[in-house]
């Protein structure tokens, strides 16, 4: 008979699952500390907790599980072939057992993550409003008093902040994990998010939503700075004092970088430098030496003409910039020169 | 004269076949309710959001053409249902007739949508981005609608027709009758289904109050 | 020896066969071969992730590849993977029957899924399709290549998924062996009968919604477009109502399986019968009320985050009790670690760790946090990989024997076991830790300090692979070189061990006849 042959290999392989499975549950273990970004806002805490709860609470119930099948698998190895075996069918009491234990925890973690949840979905009074719009693919802000910004979102420490979001194109999502916070941004609609961080200091805003070749890149941050600090910054005009060229860069950077490099580097769209003044030919089979007009156009209207090999992917900046953005962008993208 | 028909090899009879048969369709006919079901909740959430367009958009539809696909997929039924009441009877003339009946019933219904449909696309009545009827505006979510369900339905009527042609050709050949005659059950059930969707469909889209 | 493999012979009696073991081996190859492809692919993008910046390929072709991954892997594997394949050769077989009820549309649906499939890869050579194998509009709406390739492909395949599961409702309702009653049905059969329940309520909701999702590239018909006043959110809820019963179309007939091997191998009447049958059937029902957990941020309201968190958290009690079943099957048993055994272990322990992290994603205020990152992938991974094709992969060595006559080789079997249950621990288990410190999903790049968790889990991913490439050696070398199998090797005690390896044609000599429980012994 088969089984015969190999009732040696059983008790290798018996042994050699034990040990796989010790190692595998060593890891959660090891990496429990590091799991989260440290936290910024108060509801943070009460999130990590959470996790940290469930987490060993799952870690003790997966020993418990795989203990016992570990366990069986020792005592009852199959050492002969006509080994009894207790045909046990079932066992009402413990079956009553294992489905309501199960169900209390499982409705006693719906509770807390719903309490949790609505506290993070209650408005904060006398909010901070703050309108965020995402666009393939950079994320811009705008403030009560007119105050516009696409570098990062600049609010002030210990004060509640609420984010009135839409969309210009497709979905996005907004989210901030040292904030543990996350929401869907759609077009034709807003959605909103509160948050009150108690750090100062840069966070990541990553879009969540898939939404196209741009999607990983479409990178944010948070800035929190001190109350009086953010007073300044937002009763300041941004581009005092600043020449044409640093006023392009500024541009450049809140609103191109997801998709445009400052070298001669291809990113999803061509990297700038050089292209003041070089040939450019289109998909249409012609071509133009670009200058100044050219570059407004392909910032304001891109597909009017398609560079080839590149896709028709660019959001048009008609009615987005600035008289005094736009020329900064050319005047910045003529200085790009390439590296020699 | 009586029928023999041969079951396949995994039934133990004939009825045993049949029973297995008409449980498998009346499962697909419950796919296909619910395929219609998507639209129909679709229907329900875009009315009830925008009612003034569908209000709108309704008057554009004729109630009278409406109507007379309604009696005519109606007297289709019918006359389905009499032909299987006949093949058991042995009456296979009357069974062959009353399917040509239901057959041209489908064909006039078909004729009917034709002439709605020339109709709409000349007046750029159109789904969507499409529409471009002049004088009103914002309509096209309204065809939208209109078109899909129609449409489907359409498609589903034209599956029938076939199916009901085949029927006649079977039966042209006297392959049914009071032994056998579970395909004139079978296409008759998907029949009625087609007839009954219609039903719904016809209030939803030409009687908007 | 007669069987259905000598019966009739050249690719011709293949292609036409109303045989259901044949159009189940002709599953078994396709879907193989999708499987290796879709591997392929996710090798590629474990490649291209292994650092930051570009690796080995652009943001568009790693969108395509990505997209391409799950829609095969998704539609074309894993959808008619366990019941297309072994629901075909072994429903029957085990009810006792001789064929499916409908051997014609048996074969018509692996048509209709050859047809999908070779519909939804021209998209290839359309220009491809970057929307992600969910098509979320408005993008999948606006994005200008093959995506309505894939669309209409995935439309097709849904008929074939629909018209199997017809097929085996009603093989389960009428031709069920003298003296079968529904609980004297083997569990496989338990699990393969709920899934087939949900491919046909639910498969036709995502054929509207693609039909309506091709309109609307085709004309424009506005209704999820919100330029023209259409919902986007409303195509979510159309594609999760198919999609979360999908995965459950995915993961109960593979748990009919691990039920099938956990009996058998330790020769032992399975705990909790009863228990185990009405839970796929309940996990079934309740299936097609938790969809809206997959939208917790998508901005649906508050409400109705409420209902769906606290049904999913119902879904939990059914899965627990089955794998409480499972072990307890174990008790007092006698138990032997060949590979088929090993992979219902595996797949146990796997499942755990899906199922557990299922609960923290069913929490509401955990879920906002870890909701599109690597979190979710991990999880998935963890379930549909390891709940869905541990099986699949045990199941092909349990029922080798039966379905080709020849026996495998243990040795290649268990080191393929390692490799691919240390490999999947391997790439997967970092991706959690990747998702809490907050890496989002579908990135093609990110930033520095997920570095390390990504480069571990490549390497994993070349672990998985060579544990497959062994999987095949196995099989082909069995094919060649396999001892001869006997009827019941396993000494198994459901009916498709009581005829002979392999099969005649019409399964049984003659017509069994059931007096006892399926795993009494």
């Amino acid at each position: 008979m088969f089984a015969h042959s190999c009732m040696g290999a059983n008790k290798k392989t018996g042994t050699a699952m034990i040990y796989i499975f010790i190692f595998l549950l060593l890891l959660p273990l090891s990496a429990f500390s590091s799991a989260f970004p440290s936290p910024a806002t108060p509801i943070s805490t009460e999130v990590d907790q959470m996790y940290y709860f469930i987490h060993v609470l799952s870690l003790g119930c997966g020993l418990l599980i795989v203990g016992a099948f570990i366990l069986f698998a020792v005592l009852y190895r199959r050492k002969n072939n006509s080994q009894a075996t207790a045909t046990v069918h079932h066992n009402a009491w413990l079956e009553w057992t294992w489905s309501i234990i199960p169900f209390f925890i499982f409705m006693f973690m719906f509770a807390w993550g719903w309490l949790v949840y609505d506290k993070m979905r209650t408005p904060y009074k006398n909010a901070l409003e703050i309108h965020v719009y995402g666009q393939m693919w950079n994320w811009d802000y705008v403030y009560k008093n007119g105050r516009k910004t696409a570098e990062a979102l600049y609010v002030p420490v210990n004060t509640p902040v609420k984010l009135i979001m839409t969309s210009r194109d497709v979905i996005h999502s907004f989210y901030v994990p040292a904030f543990r916070i996350k929401q869907d941004v759609l077009p034709n609609r807003y959605t909103a998010l509160w948050f009150k961080a108690t750090r100062k200091g840069l966070f990541n805003i990553f879009c969540t939503e898939y939404c196209g070749t741009g999607h990983y890149s479409m990178l944010s941050k948070v800035h929190v700075m001190s109350l009086e600090d953010w007073e300044k910054w937002i009763s300041t005009d941004p581009y005092e004092g600043l020449s044409m060229v640093e006023i392009g860069q500024k541009v450049f950077r809140g609103r191109c970088t997801a998709c445009h490099q400052t070298t001669t580097q291809k990113m999803i769209g061509p990297g700038l430098a050089g292209i003041f003044g070089s040939v450019r030919h289109f998909e249409e089979q012609d071509s133009l030496t670009a200058d100044e007009n050219y570059i407004r156009e392909s910032i304001l209207n891109p597909s009017v003409r398609i560079v080839k090999d590149f896709p028709d992917q660019m959001t048009p900046f008609a009615g987005l910039l600035q008289e005094e953005e736009m020329t900064g962008l050319v005047e910045y993208i003529k200085s790009l020169k390439p590296e020699k | 004269m009586n029928v023999k028909h041969h079951a396949a090899h995994h039934f133990r009879d004939a009825s045993h076949e049949a029973s297995a048969s008409k449980l498998g369709l009346w499962i697909f006919l419950c796919t296909e309710i619910l395929m219609f079901g998507g639209l129909f909740v679709a229907y329900a959430i875009y009315h009830n959001q925008y009612p003034e367009i569908f209000l709108a958009g309704s008057k554009f539809l004729d109630w009278k053409l409406g109507s007379l696909n309604t009696l005519v997929l109606l007297l289709s039924s019918f006359t389905m249902a009499l032909s299987i009441y006949y093949a058991q009877k042995e009456k296979l003339t009357y069974s062959t007739m009353c399917l040509w009946i239901t057959f041209l019933c489908g064909v006039i219904f078909m004729v009917v949508k034709y002439f709605e449909y020339s109709h709409k696309i000349h007046d750029g009545l159109l789904p969507g981005e499409l529409f471009s009827h002049a004088g009103s505006e914002n309509l096209g979510l309204y065809f939208s609608f209109y078109f899909s369900m129609t449409g489907l339905h359409g498609s589903h009527v034209l599956a029938g027709l076939a199916l009901i042609f085949w029927l006649i050709i079977r039966s042209h050949k006297k392959h049914f009758g009071p032994g056998y005659v579970l395909p004139l059950e079978c296409v008759g059930l998907f029949w009625h289904l087609v007839d009954l969707i219609w039903i719904y469909l016809f209030p939803l889209l030409y009687l908007v109050e | 020896m007669k069987n259905y493999l000598n019966e009739k012979t050249g690719l011709w009696s293949w292609l036409s066969t109303l045989d259901h073991k044949r159009i189940g081996l002709l599953y078994l190859f396709s879907v193989l071969t999708f499987f290796f492809i879709g591997g392929i692919f996710a090798l590629l993008l474990r490649l291209e992730l292994f650092t930051v910046g570009e690796t080995i390929m652009g943001p568009e072709a790693y969108n395509q590849i990505m997209t391409l991954h799950g829609v095969m892997m998704v539609f074309m594997v894993i959808i008619p993977g366990v019941p297309a394949i072994f629901g075909n050769f072994f429903l029957p077989l085990q009810i006792g029957a001789k064929d499916v009820a409908f051997p014609r549309l048996n074969l018509l649906s692996w048509y209709l899924l050859m047809t999908g499939a070779l519909v939804a890869i021209v998209s290839v050579v359309t220009g491809g399709v970057d929307t992600g194998w969910t098509f979320y509009t408005p993008y999948s709406i606006r994005t200008d290549n093959g995506t309505i390739w894939v669309v209409v492909g995935a439309f097709i395949m849904g008929f074939s998924s629909i018209l199997t599961g017809l097929n085996f409702i009603v093989t389960v309702h009428k031709l069920r062996a003298p003296g079968m009653g529904f609980f004297k049905m083997p569990l496989f059969v338990w699990g393969i009968y709920s899934t087939a329940v949900i491919q046909v309520l639910a498969t036709p909701v995502l054929a509207i919604t693609l039909l309506l999702l091709t309109l609307e590239r085709m004309f424009g018909i506005g209704i999820f477009d919100p330029k023209l006043g259409g919902d986007p959110v409303l195509f979510q809820h159309f594609f999760w109502f198919y999609s979360h019963p999908a995965v459950y179309i995915m993961i109960l007939p593979a748990m009919g399986i691990v039920s099938e091997l956990m009996a058998t191998f330790s020769r032992n009447n399975i705990f909790g019968y009863k228990a185990i049958a009405f839970s796929s059937v309940g996990i079934a029902l309740v299936s097609f009320f938790v969809w809206g957990h997959h939208m917790f941020v998508s901005g649906q309201s508050d409400a109705a985050n409420f209902l769906f968190s606290i049904i999913t958290m119902l879904v939990g009690v059914p899965t627990a009790i089955k794998v409480f079943n499972w072990v307890s099957t174990m008790y007092k048993g006698s138990l032997s670690f060949e590979t088929p055994f090993l992979y219902a272990l595996g797949f146990i322990f796997v499942f755990l760790i899906g199922g557990m992290t299922g609960i923290v994603l069913a929490t509401l205020a955990l879920d906002v946090h870890v909701h599109d990152t690597y979190y979710v992938v991990a999880h998935f991974h963890y379930v549909m990989v390891g709940g869905t094709l541990f099986p699949l992969v045990g199941a092909i060595f349990y029922w080798f024997p039966k379905m080709f006559g020849k026996m495998y080789s243990e040795l290649l079997g268990r080191t393929a076991f390692a490799l691919i249950f240390l490999g999947f621990n391997v790439t997967f288990f970092p991706l959690f830790f990747a998702g809490t410190q907050g890496m989002p999903r579908r990135y093609y790049d990110y930033i520095k300090p997920y570095e390390t968790l990504n480069q571990i889990s490549t390497v994993g991913s070349w672990l998985i692979s060579a544990g497959f490439l062994l999987v095949l050696i196995a099989i082909i070398h069995s094919l060649l070189k396999g001892k001869k199998a006997p009827d019941n090797p396993w000494d198994g005690r459901t009916l498709e061990w009581q005829t002979q390896s392999p099969p005649i044609h019409e399964n049984f000599e003659k017509q069994p006849e059931v007096t006892r429980g399926p795993y009494e012994r």
